[in-house]
Formats: structure tokens, sequence, C-alpha cells
């Protein structure tokens, strides 16, 4: 672990969760610092969700240590949920209220003063690019206008620490970039987020700092270009076969690079040097449909760690 | 010196009052709602008093008078009268912390984004009875006075109808939250409304008194709440004061009591996973 | 091509009933999960109802007002008029939040109409629906009241029919406006200030003869009041011959005029 103890946001030791014999989340230890964002990544049901509830204060604690801002969960909920801003996975705004009244009411659940409010509320629906939107109703917004509401709702209390649980989930890829701008903005201003995703490429563009989680456990930890270069190659070659039976090649690739990763639809071949490899493979009339020499990922961290993918 | 005991319970009165004091956060919340259609809950005082010129003119002319247990006789309407306050309390409050709570908590999801701040589940819990009791005292002080101007209140023990009837509120507040929790589809409302609340409606002494059932039945009708709050409200209008209604009023703060920790409880363990 | 509209006009009625049993299909499919729940408390109701109010105000009467009924009883007097009264609360309330539900909400029409029903199929498939209902909850409450000994001329029987007149009247004027209604809003308005007054204000707990003249003649225009009449004449074996056929013109004019703005008012809604 890295860092001195004090000077954490979050801080966990051996952190349980369990529900009922099914254990969510089993022992993990990690460090939160100020002004970073640090990541969960892993698969759907890998844990990431449970952690963040269990740092919410939203679901208690099973065993293990768990500070959030030098502050005991269990104890001092209250105190740590005013200085929180939460995302959840899914969107619960107040769909009675309009998109303006959201921003305000929750302000008042944070004893936040009336005037206070209403010029955060402006701020903040200016920052989400929702102006416009302010007296509409939540119920017809599309699904990338809701997540920047409750991106904006859970900064109306000038939070010192966020926490986004997949937050782009579901979103198609033009209110994808438009949310990781407003992320990346906030990051900018110095804000400490928590961010899970199953995506790589949004823990890519977001982290400073990551951990991968399988099955209720932490599987490595570190920036994502130090995982990448811990755990991949520079390059992977991917090639695809089409209908010649996989077997029959058995043996041609050997020899070609430092690891051959066989998937389902394709064959990794794990490289610092793609194009040099793809030349061989040309060399040793190894009858490829198609090839395709990419920048080793996130996705090939994980994929070395567990032998699965991310995205199933 | 204060004794240990002594400021335990002030530290718990303390807060206690906190959580009251924070969950107005919550009635802000339902007002704000509201603000467009307070005339909803407003059309709803006009409910008790249908049934108090129905009933009370259209069964009253027919039935003139009831014989009370003191030996008096008084007007059909006079004796309906407080057991549509009773009921009206008790609609108002039910209404609210079984339908719009059920709502909030299974299909809304409004109180997992309350819970995110520094708001809990007490003061959810408590605000949402605030705010049906709120409900409730509306349409009970529209009857009162109605009550009042067609000359039905007999005693002056009647003062003390409105905190009697705010506190009957306050018990089906706190019973239909705490019913709320156990309820899974929209079909389960059968369950408290036919087979509760409507049962009650029509066997607490409402129309007649029980005294008209066998007695193994009116053991059973003397159980509910809604009999004590008619039996107790009754007394105050009609005069009918004894130690039948320091029962109904010990009974009432007994239910009260239990409706509440069995709210907490299960509104705790939907809401905490 | 002549013959389409040819065809379509003498197989109106043959074209819109048969794809109309679909819709009732349908409705079936749902209902079948929970019948029991719903025919149990379809007795449950009018027993509870009787035995209070027949029985207890029933005693009260009998001490200070005892030949206020006549033979019957109280109990003799409101069991048909609860029936009449239960019937257009069952019918209300099908045709109020499950209609919205299926334009709005669940938007079933829409994914009905992308197959070869009509909206008057819809109309009618439901209607249809809502008969049955009715006609199976008026089949209850009549052996409730053959139980209490209330219903004893054989005539009674025909009060299953005329239970179901009475709240086809209101289905058809209810789903006319639900189809215009943008939120549930406008129907707690309908509940409170149509619904609740009628189902205390058309002779079903008390006679309106007690009841000042203005609110009498009131009644007199409601449908309520006239099914009530047929109802309890059919029931106690008191059919007045004079009145009979005027109640029974109003209930059918009534659903007439209903099934018109019903029919209309759909289309309209989920053609735009």
């Amino acid at each position: 672990m890295s860092g001195a103890p004090g000077d954490a946001l979050v801080r966990a030791r051996k952190l349980t969760k369990r529900f009922g014999s099914f254990t969510a989340v089993d022992g993990i230890d990690f460090d939160v610092r100020p002004a970073e964002a640090f990541g969960f990544l892993g698969p759907n049901g890998a844990g990431k969700t449970s952690t963040m509830r269990m740092i919410a204060c939203a679901s208690p604690v099973t065993d293990g240590d768990l500070a959030v801002i030098g502050m005991n969960p269990a104890s001092q909920a209250r105190e740590i949920k005013a200085r929180l801003g939460v995302v959840p996975q899914v969107d619960n705004l107040d769909t009675e209220l309009t998109v303006r009244e959201n921003l305000e009411m929750y302000a008042r659940y944070f004893d936040i003063p009336g005037s206070v409010a209403r010029s955060r509320a402006d701020e903040l629906l200016e920052f989400v690019q929702l102006a416009e939107r302010a007296k509409d109703q939540v119920e017809p917004l599309s699904g990338g206008m809701k997540r920047r509401l409750t991106i904006a709702r859970a900064l109306i209390n000038e939070p010192q620490l966020v926490i986004l649980d997949e937050p782009t989930t579901g979103l198609d890829p033009q209110a994808r970039h438009l949310l990781w701008d407003r992320l990346y903005r906030l990051k900018q201003r110095g804000a400490t987020l928590i961010i899970t995703t199953h995506y790589m490429d949004e823990a890519e563009q977001l982290c400073d700092r990551l951990v991968v989680m399988d099955k209720a456990r932490i599987v490595a930890e570190g920036s994502p270009l130090e995982l990448i270069e811990r755990y991949a190659t520079r390059e992977v070659l991917e090639l695809r076969f089409g209908d010649v039976k996989r077997a029959s090649l058995d043996g041609q690739l050997q020899g070609l690079a430092e690891r051959v990763e066989e998937l389902p639809d394709r064959t990794l071949v794990y490289t610092d040097d793609g194009e040099a490899a793809l030349d061989e493979v040309h060399r040793r009339n190894i009858p490829v449909q198609s090839a395709l020499v990419r920048r080793a990922s996130l996705e090939d961290v994980f994929l070395s760690l567990t032998g699965r993918s991310l995205v199933e | 010196m204060a004794s240990p005991v002594a400021v335990a319970t002030q530290g718990g009165l303390g807060r206690a009052w906190d959580v009251v004091w924070r969950a107005r956060r919550l009635v802000e919340r339902n007002v704000l709602v509201y603000r467009h259609q307070w005339i909803v809950i407003l059309s709803g005082v006009a409910e008790p008093i249908f049934y108090l010129i129905g009933i009370g003119m259209g069964l009253g002319g027919l039935v003139r008078t009831v014989g009370l247990p003191d030996g008096r006789s008084i007007s059909y309407t006079a004796y309906v009268a407080p057991a549509l306050l009773a009921t009206a309390a008790m609609n108002g409050a039910v209404f609210e912390t079984i339908f719009n709570v059920f709502f909030k908590l299974n299909f809304r999801k409004t109180y997992d984004g309350i819970l995110a701040t520094p708001m809990g589940i007490s003061e959810i819990a408590i605000g949402e009875m605030l705010w049906a009791l709120m409900r409730a005292s509306l349409y009970a002080v529209s009857m009162l006075v109605l009550m009042t101007a067609l000359g039905l209140i007999l005693s002056p023990w009647a003062l003390l109808t409105l905190p009697v009837t705010l506190f009957v509120a306050a018990t089906f507040s706190a019973t239909g939250l705490a019913g709320t929790a156990f309820l899974r589809t929209v079909q389960d409302f059968d369950i408290p409304m036919g087979l509760i609340v409507m049962p009650m409606f029509l066997f607490s002494g409402t129309f007649f008194p029980i005294s008209a059932y066998p007695i193994p039945i009116q053991v059973f009708m003397q159980a509910t709440p809604l009999f004590h709050s008619i039996s107790l409200i009754r007394g105050l209008t009609t005069g009918l004061m004894g130690l039948e209604q320091v029962w109904d009023f010990a009974y009432l703060v007994g239910f009260f009591s239990l409706a509440m920790v069995i709210a907490m409880r299960r509104m705790e363990r939907k809401l905490i996973k | 091509m002549s013959a389409v509209p040819a065809r379509a006009r003498t197989g109106a009625v043959a074209l819109s009933l048969r794809p109309a049993t679909h819709l009732f299909h349908r409705n079936w499919l749902v209902y079948k999960r929970i019948w029991y729940r719903s025919l149990f408390f379809g007795f449950l109701q009018p027993f509870m109802f009787l035995a209070a109010m027949g029985l207890g105000v029933g005693a009260l009467l009998a001490r200070s007002n005892p030949t206020a009924f006549g033979p019957v009883g109280y109990i003799g007097f409101l069991g048909p008029g609860l029936l009449g009264a239960t019937v257009m609360q069952t019918a209300s309330f099908e045709s109020t939040y499950p209609i919205m539900n299926k334009i709005m909400w669940g938007r079933n029409y829409e994914a009905i109409l992308s197959s070869p029903l009509s909206t008057r199929n819809i109309v009618l498939g439901e209607l249809g629906w809502i008969a049955f209902r009715i006609a199976s909850i008026a089949t209850i409450f009549l052996t409730v009241l053959v139980i209490f000994g209330i219903a004893r001329s054989p005539l009674a029987v025909l009060a299953i029919p005329v239970a179901g007149l009475t709240g086809l009247g209101f289905a058809s004027w209810l789903i006319a406006f639900a189809s215009t209604q943008l939120n549930d809003i406008g129907f707690s308005w309908v509940y409170r200030f149509v619904i609740n007054p009628l189902f205390l204000f058309s002779g079903t707990f008390f006679p309106l003869t007690q009841m000042p003249q203005a609110v009498q003649v009131f009644a007199w225009l409601t449908p309520l009041f006239h099914g009530v009449e047929l109802l309890r004449g059919l029931i106690l074996g008191s059919l007045d011959l004079g009145t009979a056929p005027w109640h029974l013109a109003y209930l059918l004019a009534f659903f007439g005029i209903g099934l018109l703005l019903a029919d209309r008012s759909l289309a309209r809604r989920l053609a735009s």
C-alpha cells in the first residue's frame, strides 16, 4: 500500500461485505488520496458497487476497517454524508420535482440556506449544460441529461469526495464523451473522485490510479500506464482466422511473441512490436482473415490477470 | 447534579427532537411537490362532509335518536359526526403513508437519493408521518368547524377534540407506515384496504353502537384502534367521559408506540442492504 | 376500389366485434393471475357492508322507527342500492387508471394498434371486458343477497344484465374522459366530486325523500339513481311497470351516448 495512512481520504483494511452466505467484497485494502481520481475496474458482480455503497454509508460494513474522511461510517454516517457527493449506478432523481427543484431541494437536505442553494443550482446547471431545461420535469429528459443532473445534484454540497458508480453505463457515445469532459473539468478543479467502471477506456481517460477487482478481491493496483506496463506488452496484434479451425494452427504461432491469448472470436498476440509480429505471421504463411495492431489497454491487463474479458 | 437517568432521558429526548427537526425537510419536499396540486389535497375536505350530510341527514331523519349509556338520547347526526371525524383523520393519514409512501419507496426510489444526504431513515419516516399528520389535521379541523356550526358539539370536553384527533392521525400515520413496508405489489393494497381499513370503518361503532352484535364479535371490534379513537372522540364531543375513555387513550398510546417501533424497523430493513 | 368501403359499411359491426375479443382475451390473461383474490374481495365487501350497515343501523331503526322501510327492513332497502353503487365503483375503476395505463404509461394500445386492431375494436373489447367483470361481481353480490334473505323474486336474475348496463354507462363515459387526460389528477376529481357523492346520494343508503327537493331533482338526473331503482324493483319483486321502461330508456341512452363519446375520444387520442 502506498501513502501514509494519515493523508488518505478513504482508507480500507480487510474491508468485507457479506449478504448471508454470499461474499460480495472479500477483505480488500486500498487508500484514496486527496485530489486524485481513483478507479475500481472490474466486470459486473466483482464487488465494486458494494464497496461504493459502503463508502457512501448506504450499506453497513460486515467486517474490517473503513475510514471515510477520517470518520467511521458506522457511527458518523451523518457527518460523512454531509461531505460526500454520490452518483449512484441507477439515477434516483426525484421524479415529482423539476430539474431545478431537484437541486434546490437536495441542497435543503444538507441544510444549505435557500439563497446559497439557488446560486449553486444556477452554477451547476450551467456546468452540466442543463440551464435551458431548469423548469422541465425530470422524466422526459434523456439518459445522458438525467446522468448530468445526478452529477450536478451530487455537487450541490461542494463535497470533499465524489463517488461515481458506473457513471456512463447505458449512455450513447456522444453522451459519454460529454460526461467525461465534465468529470475531467471537475478533476481539474481539484476534486477527489472515486469511479467504478467496467469500461477500460473510461478508466484510462479518468483515473490517476486504479485497482482491478475480480470476484470480490483486488487483483492489481497502479496507474493505468503502470498496469499496462506490468501486465501487458506495449502492443497487441489481433488476428482473426475466419472458418479455419484454429486447432489446425496449433504450434504455428509459437515463438511469435512472449504471450498468445486465445479468445472465442480472435487471437491476441502480445508483443512490443506488433508490425514485426505481423510480418512474421505472413512469412510463416498462416492463413489470416484480418489483422490489427493496436496499443495494449486495461482490457489486456484484465485478461492477463483473470483469463477473462471485462465486458461479456 | 442531575441523576444519570435524567441525563440519559434528556439526551434521548434531545436526539429525538433533532430527528423531528431535521425531518421537516421531507415535509418541505412534499409541500414543493404538492405546490401546484394543493387543490387535490384541499378537495379531500369534501369527503367527510359529504358523509356527514348524507348519512346524518339521510339516515338521521329516519333513525332520529340514539340512546347513550348514560341514559341520554342524542340525534343520530351528533352520534355519527365524531366517528366521521375519527375516520377522516384515519383516512387522511393512511392514504399518505400507504399509497404515496409505497410509490416513493418501491417505484420512484425517492428515498434512495435522500439517504445519500445527511438525512437518515428516521428523518424520512418521521417526515412522512408529519406530512400525513398535517394532511389529516386539515380534514379534522374542517370537520370540527362544520360540527360546531351544525351544533353537533354537545360538551365543553370538546375543547380537547383537536389534540386528540391529531393524536389519532399520528397513530394511523405510524400504522400506515408500518404496513406499507410489508407490501410488495400494487395488488397488495387490497389487503390493508379491504381487510383492515374497510372492516374497521364499518365495525368500529361508526354508524351504530356495537352492542347490536353478539359479545364475541364485540370483543373483536374492541381490538381495533379505530374503535378506541371513535369512542374517545365521541366521549369528548358528547360529554360521555369516563374510565372507558381513559382506557381508550391508554390503548391508543400503546398502539402508537408499537406502530412506531415496527415502522422504523421495517423502513430500515427495506432501505438498508 | 369500390368494394372496400361497401364491405366496411355492411360488415362494420362484425368487423369491430370479432377483433375486440382479442382485447378481452388479453385482459383475461392478466386477470386470471388474481381472479380468486378479486372474487374474494368482491364477496367480502358487500357481505361486510350488509352485516354492518344493514344489521347495525337496522337494529337502531327497529328501535326508533320500525316501519320506516316496510316489511323488507333497512337491509332490504340497502342491499340492491349497494349493488348499484358497487357496480358503479368497479366500472369506474376499470375504466380510469387501467385505461390511462394502456394509453400512456404502458403504451399497450400503441402496440395493439400496430396489429390489425382499430381503436373501435379497443373500445368494444375494453367494454366487453368491463361488462364481464361487472356481471361476475353482480352474480357474487346476488348470492350474498340470497344469503341475507333479501333477494326474493326470481326476477332478481335480471339484476345481472341491468347491473351490466348501469356499469357500462359509467365505463363508457369514463373511457371517453380518460382518453382526454394527460395525467391522473383528473381522476381524483371525478372520484371526489362525482363517484363518491353518487355513492351516497343516489338512493343507495337512504330514500331520496329524506333530501331537500333540489337534491332529489339532481339525483333523478344521474344514472345511478335509475340503475338502483330498477335493481331494487327486480330484487325485491316490487318492480313498478309504469316507471321501469323510463329507467331502462335512460340507462340505454346514457350508455349509447357514452359509447359514441368513448369511440371518438379514444380515436382522437391515439391518432395524435
